[in-house]
C-alpha cells in the first residue's frame, strides 16, 4: 500500500493537542476545528495517526469506532479505515483526509492542512 | 530468510485455494511453483453446466486469471503434464522435460472422468464433461449434430442434458438403475424429478446397460444396449462418475487406495507431500463436491505454513441440483437406516416431496424436492446436532415465522426475478448478487456480505442470500461445519468460551496468546465478544476493556446518524411518576432537546444530544433520581407491564410490580445481546409477554414464565417454560434463565435463536429438571450483580472517563 507522502509548507503551524497519554490507547480524541473535526488516534503500538472525523461512507465519526491494529471501525456501519491513509479497506471505496502528526518526545503536534493528495475541506 | 521451494501439481479449485488460503497467513514462506496440465488458469468447474447452458461464459468463471499467480510472485506453467515424481531427490518432471525441485509439494490431480470400457468408447463424439475442452466439444456438436445421448442421470448427467436441451439438441439420458440420481434421492423422489425433466423435453431410457458405441466414418452414430436395443446418437456424453487421479501418485510408490491417502492435515505417508481436492481419500472417503475440498484446502495451508493447529476430520454434504426451475435439495445420510426413522411430506400432484431422517431425536439427513428453500435451515440443524424434539411436529413445514419484514414476503429465491431486491437495507438485487457469485468466485455467504453488502446489515435476507448461493453454485455452496469466530482465529465461539473457563483465562490478551489469535490486536467482531465472555465468565477477576467496547457502550447512550446520542432513562416497570416526567422535561428544555419521543419500551427518549452535553445532563436527571436505562446496550434493557389487578378489572396478578421487581434485580447487567421481558397482568397478555426473551403472565393460580420470544426481524413468540405460583419463584426462574442465556449463548445471539439451536427440551432439563442448578445459577446472577448493578450515569456525571466526553482541542477559528 502506498503511503501518501507528507509535504508540509515551510510557514505550516503545527498545533500542540496534548500528550500521548491524553489518548486511550486502542482510543482516541477530537480536536475540534474551524474546518470540522479532526480524529487523533492512538494504538497499541503507541502510534499517533489523525483523521478528518468523518467516514467516507455516511460521515459517522471515526473517532468513536473500535481501533483494531491499525485501522479503525466506523461506529455506524463498521467500514473499516486504515489509519494511516485513512483509505477505506477493500472492497469498500474511499476516504478520509489524513493529516500530518509530529511527535516532540511525549507531546503531539497537528498540522491543520491535509496530507498532500486530500481536500482540505 | 530462504525460502523453502513449494511446487503444486495440478492447478484446480482446491489446489489454488490451497494457495490463497497460505498466502494469506504466511505470504514469505515459500517460493511457489505450479504445473497444470490444462491450457487454462483456474476457473470454477463447477460453473460448466451454466456455461453449458448458455448462463455464463467461460470468461465469467475464471477465478485466478494468469495475472494472479504474476502477481503473487509464482511460477505457472500451463499445458504441462507431470509425469515423474523423485521423491528421493525431491525433483518433479514434466512431460516436456521440465523440471523443478521441491521441499514441499502438493498434489491436487483431481478426478478423472470415468469412461465406460465398451467398444466404440473412442470414436469421435464421445466425450465426458469435465472441463473447458469438452463445454467447447458439446456446444460445437450442439450447432452441428442433432442426437445427444447422456450416460449416467446423475448430478453431472441431467445439468449435461439440460445444458445440450438448451441448446437445441434431442437429447436422451440413458441410466442404468431404474431410479434417477439414486446417489441423493429415494425412489419416489427420483420419479418427480425424472417427470419434471420429462415436462422439459428430455428422454429417459432407464434400465439400461450399454453394450457398444457404433461409428460411422470415426464418429459415433447410435448407441446399443445390451438388450438388443439402439438408439441414434450424434454426441454421446459419459457422465457416470469420477475416479480420483493417483496415477502419479502410485508411480511414485505414493499409498493409494481410490484415492491418494491423507491423514487429518492432508498428509500422504510422504510427510514432505501433501494431497488435496478430489483426488485425495480420507477416511475412506472420496469428494466430489467443492465444500469439503476448500474445508480440506484451510487445513492444508495451515500445515504449510508450519501453524499444525488445523485437523480435517470429514464434511457433511449437501446437494442441489443446478437446473433452472427443478427445486431439488438433499443432504447427509438421506437414506436412513435401522437406528433413523423418518418424517415423510408427500404431494405427488402438487409437485412436494419432503423426506427428513431422524436418529436421536436429532436430524440426520433430508431430501427436498419440489421445495428447497428449507434446505440451509436443516443443514443447519444437521451441523449443530440441534436436539428437535420440541420442533418435531411442524419440523416438515420448515423453517415457519410469524412474520419477517424487510424482503416483501419472498421466500424462494428462485421465483424472484433478477431486478427483485433481496437486500432491502442496501438495495442490492438478485441480480446483483447473481453476478458477484459468479464474477467474483464468491462461495460463501461471508463471500456476499463482504462484496454486495447484502445481508450485511439486519440480516433478514440472509435465508434469501443462502438459496440464491445454493441455486447458483448447486451443492457447492456450504457454511462451514462449525464458524469461527472471526478472520482472526480458527476456533469457534464455544471452543473459545470454554478455553476461557477451563485455562482461567482472564483478559483479552491472554486470550490471544493462549489460543494463537492471527491478529494481535483482534477485530471489531472478536473483541467486544471476548471482552463479554470474559467479564461473563469472571465478573469478579476479569476487568472490563473499555476500548472493546462498541460506542454506545463507551458512551452510554445509542449514537445516532449525525454523531449526536439519544437519552434515555430508566423508567422501571414503565411506570412514571409526576416528579420523573417533570425532570425529564426540565431537562430536555436545559440542554436544548430537539426531539423527545415514547420508545416501544415504555419509556421517554430524547434525540439530539451532544457528546459534550451527556455527563452533565447526566447530572442533573441523577439529581432528580434518575438512573440509566441501558438503552443502547448488549444488556437488560427493559421490562414492560400492563397494569394489573391494581387498576384492570381483568387483572388476575400485580404485573407492574411485579415487572419493577424484575427490572430492580435485573439491571446493569450485561448480556450476549439484548434482553427485553414484561409481565402481562392475566392472559389477554396486554404487556405482549410473548415475544420477549422472558415473558410473565399472570393467571389466576399463579404466573407463567415464557421464554425465548423475539419481536423484530423475525417474529417468534415465546415457548412456555412452565407454570409457578409465587413471584419468589418468578424472580428465581428469571434470573437463573438469565445467568444460563448469560453463561452459554454466543455473543450477539439473542434468546431466540439460541433457544432454537440449544432446542427447548435442554433449557428445560436445566430450569425445571434441575432445582439445585437453578438455584445456583441464581446465586451466580445476584453475585455478579453484586459488581455491575450500579449507574453509569452517575460515575460520569462525576468525571469518569471524562476523555470520552471532551474534546482533546478546540481551535479557534
Amino acid at each position: 500500500m502506498n503511503i501518501v507522502a507528507k509535504k508540509v509548507a515551510m510557514n505550516e503551524e503545527w498545533i500542540e493537542v496534548g500528550v500521548v497519554s491524553d489518548i486511550p490507547k486502542d482510543g482516541a480524541r477530537v480536536v475540534k476545528t474551524p474546518l470540522g473535526d479532526i480524529a487523533v488516534f492512538r494504538n497499541m503500538q503507541d502510534e499517533i495517526f489523525a483523521l478528518r472525523d468523518k467516514c467516507p461512507h455516511k460521515g459517522g465519526p471515526l473517532s468513536q469506532g473500535i481501533i483494531y491494529g491499525k485501522t479503525v471501525a466506523c461506529p455506524l456501519h463498521n467500514w473499516s479505515i486504515a489509519l494511516e491513509t485513512g483509505i477505506a479497506v477493500a472492497p469498500d471505496e474511499g476516504c478520509a483526509a489524513s493529516f500530518p502528526i509530529r511527535m516532540e518526545g511525549e507531546k503531539v503536534f497537528l498540522s491543520l492542512t491535509p496530507n498532500e493528495g486530500y481536500p482540505v475541506k | 530468510m530462504k525460502r523453502m521451494k513449494l511446487v503444486m501439481v495440478g492447478n484446480g479449485m482446491a489446489g489454488v485455494r490451497t494457495l490463497e488460503e497460505l498466502l494469506k497467513i504466511a505470504p514469505d514462506l515459500y517460493e511457489i511453483t505450479v504445473f497444470g496440465a490444462e491450457p487454462y488458469a483456474n476457473y470454477n468447474r463447477i460453473l460448466l453446466s451454466p456455461v453449458l447452458a448458455g448462463e455464463q461464459t467461460i470468461k465469467d468463471i475464471m477465478l485466478n486469471d494468469v495475472d494472479w499467480y504474476e502477481k503473487n510472485g509464482i511460477t505457472l506453467h500451463l499445458n504441462k503434464k507431470i509425469s515423474r515424481i523423485d521423491r528421493k531427490n525431491r525433483t518433479v518432471h514434466a512431460e516436456d522435460g521440465t523440471s523443478a525441485a521441491y521441499d514441499r509439494l502438493i498434489l491436487a490431480t483431481g478426478s478423472n472422468p470415468f469412461l465406460l470400457p465398451v467398444p466404440g468408447n473412442d470414436l469421435q463424439g464421445v466425450i465426458s464433461f469435465r472441463d473447458i475442452h469438452d463445454v467447447d466439444a458439446m456446444v460445437d456438436a450442439s450447432a452441428k449434430y442433432k442426437h445427444a445421448v447422456i450416460i449416467g442421470g446423475g448430478l453431472l448427467g441431467l445439468e449435461a442434458a439440460n445444458g445440450l436441451k438448451l441448446r437445441g439438441m434431442d437429447v436422451t439420458v440413458v441410466h442404468l438403475s431404474d431410479s434417477l440420481m439414486e446417489r441423493q434421492l429415494d425412489p419416489v423422489a427420483s420419479t418427480m424429478l425424472q417427470k419434471s425433466l420429462e415436462e422439459k423435453g428430455l428422454n429417459f431410457l432407464m434400465g439400461k446397460q450399454t453394450e457398444q458405441l457404433i461409428g460411422k466414418d470415426g464418429r459415433v452414430v447410435a448407441v446399443r444396449f445390451k438388450d438388443g436395443s439402439e438408439v441414434p446418437a450424434d454426441l454421446v456424453v459419459m457422465a457416470v462418475g469420477i475416479r480420483p487421479n493417483t496415477t502419479l501418485a502410485e508411480s511414485a510408490g505414493i499409498h493409494c487406495n481410490r484415492g491418494i491417502v491423507v491423514n487429518d492435515t492432508m498428509q500422504t505417508f510422504d510427510p514432505r507431500i501433501y494431497a488435496i481436492g478430489e483426488c485425495v481419500s480420507h477416511r475412506g472417503t472420496a469428494y466430489g463436491l467443492v465444500a469439503p475440498l476448500f474445508e480440506m484446502a484451510k487445513v492444508c495451508a495451515n500445515h504449510l505454513a508450519e501453524y499444525g493447529i488445523g485437523r480435517y476430520t470429514g464434511s457433511v454434504t449437501s446437494t442441489k441440483l443446478k437446473v433452472t426451475g427443478i427445486e431439488l435439495f438433499s443432504a447427509g445420510d438421506y437414506m436412513g437406516s435401522e437406528d433413523t426413522e423418518n418424517l415423510l411430506l408427500s404431494d405427488p400432484k402438487g409437485g412436494l416431496y419432503k423426506k427428513l431422517v431422524l436418529k436421536d431425536n436429532k436430524l440426520v439427513g433430508a431430501v427436498l424436492y419440489g421445495e428447497s428453500e428449507d434446505g440451509n435451515w436443516y443443514f443447519k440443524l444437521m451441523r449443530e446436532g440441534t436436539d428437535i424434539s420440541a420442533l418435531r411436529n411442524r419440523l416438515l413445514f420448515g423453517e415457519t415465522h410469524l412474520g419477517d419484514a424487510g424482503h416483501g414476503g419472498q421466500s424462494k429465491a428462485a421465483a424472484m426475478k433478477d431486478t427483485d431486491q433481496v437486500c432491502d437495507c442496501n438495495g442490492v438485487s438478485k441480480g446483483d448478487i447473481v453476478k458477484a457469485i459468479v464474477t467474483k468466485g464468491l462461495f460463501t455467504l461471508d463471500d456476499v456480505k463482504l462484496h454486495t453488502k447484502a445481508a450485511a446489515s439486519c440480516g433478514s435476507c440472509t435465508g434469501l442470500c443462502e438459496q440464491i448461493l445454493s441455486h447458483t453454485l448447486g451443492g457447492e455452496y456450504s457454511a462451514p461445519e462449525s464458524k469461527p469466530m472471526c478472520k482472526c482465529t480458527d476456533h469457534t465461539h464455544d471452543q473459545v468460551r470454554a478455553a476461557i473457563r477451563e485455562q482461567k483465562l482472564t483478559s483479552i490478551p491472554d486470550v490471544m496468546s493462549t489460543l494463537g489469535w492471527k491478529r494481535s490486536d483482534g477485530c471489531p467482531s472478536c473483541r467486544p465478544a471476548l471482552n463479554y465472555y470474559l467479564i461473563s465468565t469472571w465478573p469478579s477477576v476479569a476487568k472490563d476493556d473499555y476500548q472493546s467496547r462498541f460506542i454506545n457502550e463507551r458512551a452510554h447512550g445509542n449514537i445516532q446518524k449525525d454523531g449526536t446520542y439519544s437519552v434515555i432513562p430508566r423508567l422501571w416497570g414503565g411506570s412514571v411518576d409526576v416528579g420523573q416526567l417533570r425532570a425529564i422535561a426540565d431537562a430536555a428544555e436545559k440542554f436544548n432537546v430537539p426531539e423527545v419521543k415514547l420508545t416501544g419500551g415504555q419509556r421517554i427518549d430524547m434525540l439530539g444530544v451532544k457528546k459534550e452535553d451527556l455527563p452533565a445532563m447526566w447530572g442533573f436527571l441523577a439529581d432528580r433520581g434518575l438512573v440509566s436505562g441501558h438503552a443502547y446496550g448488549k444488556a437488560l434493557r427493559t421490562v414492560k407491564t400492563c397494569v394489573g389487578s391494581d387498576w384492570c378489572r381483568f387483572g388476575v396478578q400485580d404485573s407492574t410490580q411485579m415487572g419493577i421487581d424484575l427490572e430492580e434485580m435485573t439491571w446493569g447487567s450485561w448480556t450476549p445481546h439484548k434482553y427485553k421481558m414484561a409481565v402481562s397482568g392475566c392472559p389477554r397478555n396486554c404487556a405482549e409477554a410473548t415475544i420477549k426473551d422472558f415473558g410473565v403472565v399472570g393467571i389466576d393460580s399463579g404466573w407463567e414464565l415464557h421464554v425465548g420470544g423475539n419481536g423484530g426481524v423475525k417474529v417468534r413468540a415465546t415457548d412456555l417454560l412452565c407454570r409457578v405460583t409465587t413471584r419468589e419463584e418468578v424472580l428465581e426462574y428469571a434470573a437463573a434463565f438469565m445467568q444460563i442465556y448469560r453463561e452459554e449463548a454466543r455473543y450477539l445471539e439473542r434468546t431466540a435463536p439460541w433457544v432454537e439451536r440449544v432446542g427447548l427440551a435442554y433449557i428445560k432439563s436445566r430450569m425445571l429438571d434441575d432445582a439445585e442448578g437453578r438455584a445456583a445459577a441464581y446465586q451466580r446472577f445476584l453475585e455478579s450483580q453484586e459488581i455491575y448493578k450500579f449507574d453509569p450515569w452517575a460515575e460520569r456525571a462525576k468525571g469518569v472517563d471524562r476523555h470520552e466526553f471532551t474534546p482533546l482541542k478546540v481551535v479557534a477559528g
